[in-house]
């Protein structure tokens, strides 16, 4: 078993200890920081191609802290997924999981990290 | 007299020598093999010369490059660099300096010279609209807003060119909408409108400045208007080109311009499907349709239009592949690199230049034999503009 999976069979451990529920909903999703670099290339760059290198807006719109305040958390999470119909906007399931779309939709709630470049 | 000189006037000769050094003359050159290479994460643009397969000089300070387009002076000299934060710069490709810069608009795609030269126009998303600069100084001349409907909305324009008679044409991305500005009067500016198909989302001019071709997202087609019969009002071409299929879902749009047109034909890329579309002229009757890799983004024509090459969208943005245009049959599939951004031929064609932004670098390739001449080192690149579109319509 990796260092990943017992850590994971720990912490549900300790949330069935305590009670919780398992994944707690407004608890950011936790990656590696491997994949964390991936996505914060792709969504400067790839989602850039539409929404700007600064998140400023292009073609699609702005995306970032101020622009994100007034929207749902989930409808956020559901645009990443499955896109917007109707409009450019494509679904990105398949690209990014579920979990990594929260992640990217908190990180761009607090405004989002810079590029750090493509991974080797 | 000669002692009245050398008593007073001694400092003289010094300072001639001294300023000599200080200025030394700069070499005489032209522009016609020089080019720029936007960095898109730096904001700074390399200048490039084609014939000894170099860079020159860096010149930062333009602001967010994220989806910057260039359009160059007619004396071959200046760069116009659009920036996506609205910024226009004018930078000095000999001094390899600023020369001017406005901040026009709070999100801009791209511009384009009118056939005399003397103004520049810059085709915005934020306000929507166009507007023209004198091109020397640029002073702000003419603001075009792309309004519509009744309740003063305005749209994103793309696909802005210039046409003969100092007209430029665009489309209107929210209002499905094509337009013709009369800028050879700019405090008067006269707009022709055009009903087109859904969601324009680029466009291009044939290099006559005869036909004008608008890639469709909303539909699918594509519309064009004849500009030499413009009352004939635009029309649908390749309807249904997607026969009903769901259209792939499109992580990158294409780009058009009038490097599409080869051998008569235009070779467009087929939104949301892993084809290249190909149309006569004139006839509009589609003469084929090319499997390709991915989704199509540049489907460019080598200068001489016996090729044509072609990149493609996220994730498969690391290939391009070579139709050969008498054949209409791929005759290359290769990956010069990690995320192809764009591509730019050398003005006949001999070399390729292609960014891999996530190499960052430049790589040359020769377009006869396809193998690498060069590579370039560049920070995240994107666009690759040369100044032999300053001579160009559509460029």
């Amino acid at each position: 078993m990796s260092h990943g999976a017992y850590r994971a069979v720990f912490l549900a451990f300790v949330a069935m200890v305590a009670g919780l529920p398992a994944a707690a909903q407004d608890a950011s999703p936790q990656l590696q920081p491997q994949r964390i670099r991936e996505l914060v290339h792709l969504v400067r760059q790839d989602c850039g191609s539409c929404h700007g290198l600064t998140l400023q807006g292009g073609l699609g719109p702005a995306l970032t802290a101020p622009a994100l305040r007034d929207k749902p958390r989930e409808g956020l999470v559901a645009t990443i997924l499955g896109g917007r119909p109707g409009t450019p906007m494509p679904p990105f399931r398949g690209i990014v999981a579920e979990d990594e779309a929260a992640w990217i939709v908190d990180r761009l709630a607090e405004g989002f990290p810079a590029d750090p470049g493509a991974s080797r | 007299m000669l002692h009245l000189i050398v008593k007073y006037m001694w400092w003289v000769v010094p300072v001639l020598l001294l300023s000599a050094c200080a200025t030394p003359q700069p070499t005489l050159r032209g522009t016609g093999d020089l080019g720029v290479v936007i960095e898109r994460a730096t904001g700074q643009v390399q200048v490039i010369e084609t014939s000894g397969r170099k860079s020159l000089a860096q010149v930062s300070g333009l602001g967010d490059l994220s989806h910057a387009s260039v359009v160059f002076s007619r004396d071959g000299r200046y760069a116009y660099v659009f920036g996506r934060d609205g910024g226009l710069t004018k930078v000095d490709l000999l001094t390899a300096t600023i020369a001017g810069r406005v901040v026009q608009a709070g999100n801009s795609i791209g511009g384009a010279v009118s056939q005399d030269g003397r103004l520049v126009v810059a085709q915005n998303y934020e306000p929507g609209g166009i507007k023209a600069f004198d091109a020397a100084t640029l002073e702000l001349v003419a603001d075009v807003p792309a309004d519509y409907g009744t309740e003063g909305k305005r749209s994103k324009v793309v696909g802005l060119a210039d046409l003969p008679g100092n007209r430029f044409i665009y489309s209107l991305f929210d209002a499905n909408e094509i337009r013709v500005t009369d800028l050879s009067d700019p405090k008067n500016p006269k707009t022709e409108r055009y009903p087109a198909g859904k969601q324009p989302y680029d466009a291009l001019v044939t290099p006559d400045g005869r036909y004008y071709i608008a890639g469709l997202f909303g539909e699918d087609g594509l519309s064009m208007l004849d500009l030499w019969q413009p009352a004939q009002g635009v029309r649908t071409i390749l309807p249904g080109y997607g026969r009903g299929e769901q259209a792939l879902p499109v992580y990158k749009m294409p780009h058009l311009r009038g490097w599409a047109v080869a051998a008569g034909r235009a070779y467009l890329p087929a939104i949301g499907r892993h084809e290249v579309l190909v149309v006569e002229l004139g006839s509009w009757k589609e003469v084929a349709r090319i499997p390709v890799k991915s989704q199509p983004v540049f489907v460019m024509a080598r200068p001489d239009g016996r090729e044509v090459w072609v990149n493609f969208a996220f994730p498969d943005n690391g290939w391009m592949q070579v139709i050969d245009t008498y054949t209409n049959r791929l005759v290359d599939t290769f990956q010069p690199g990690r995320a192809i951004l764009h591509l730019e031929f050398t003005p006949k064609g001999e070399a390729v230049w292609i960014s891999a932004r996530d190499d960052n670098r430049v790589v040359i390739y020769d377009t006869g034999t396809r193998r690498k001449l060069a590579e370039l080192p560049a920070a995240s690149p994107s666009g690759i503009f040369f100044t032999s579109r300053a001579f160009r319509t559509g460029f």
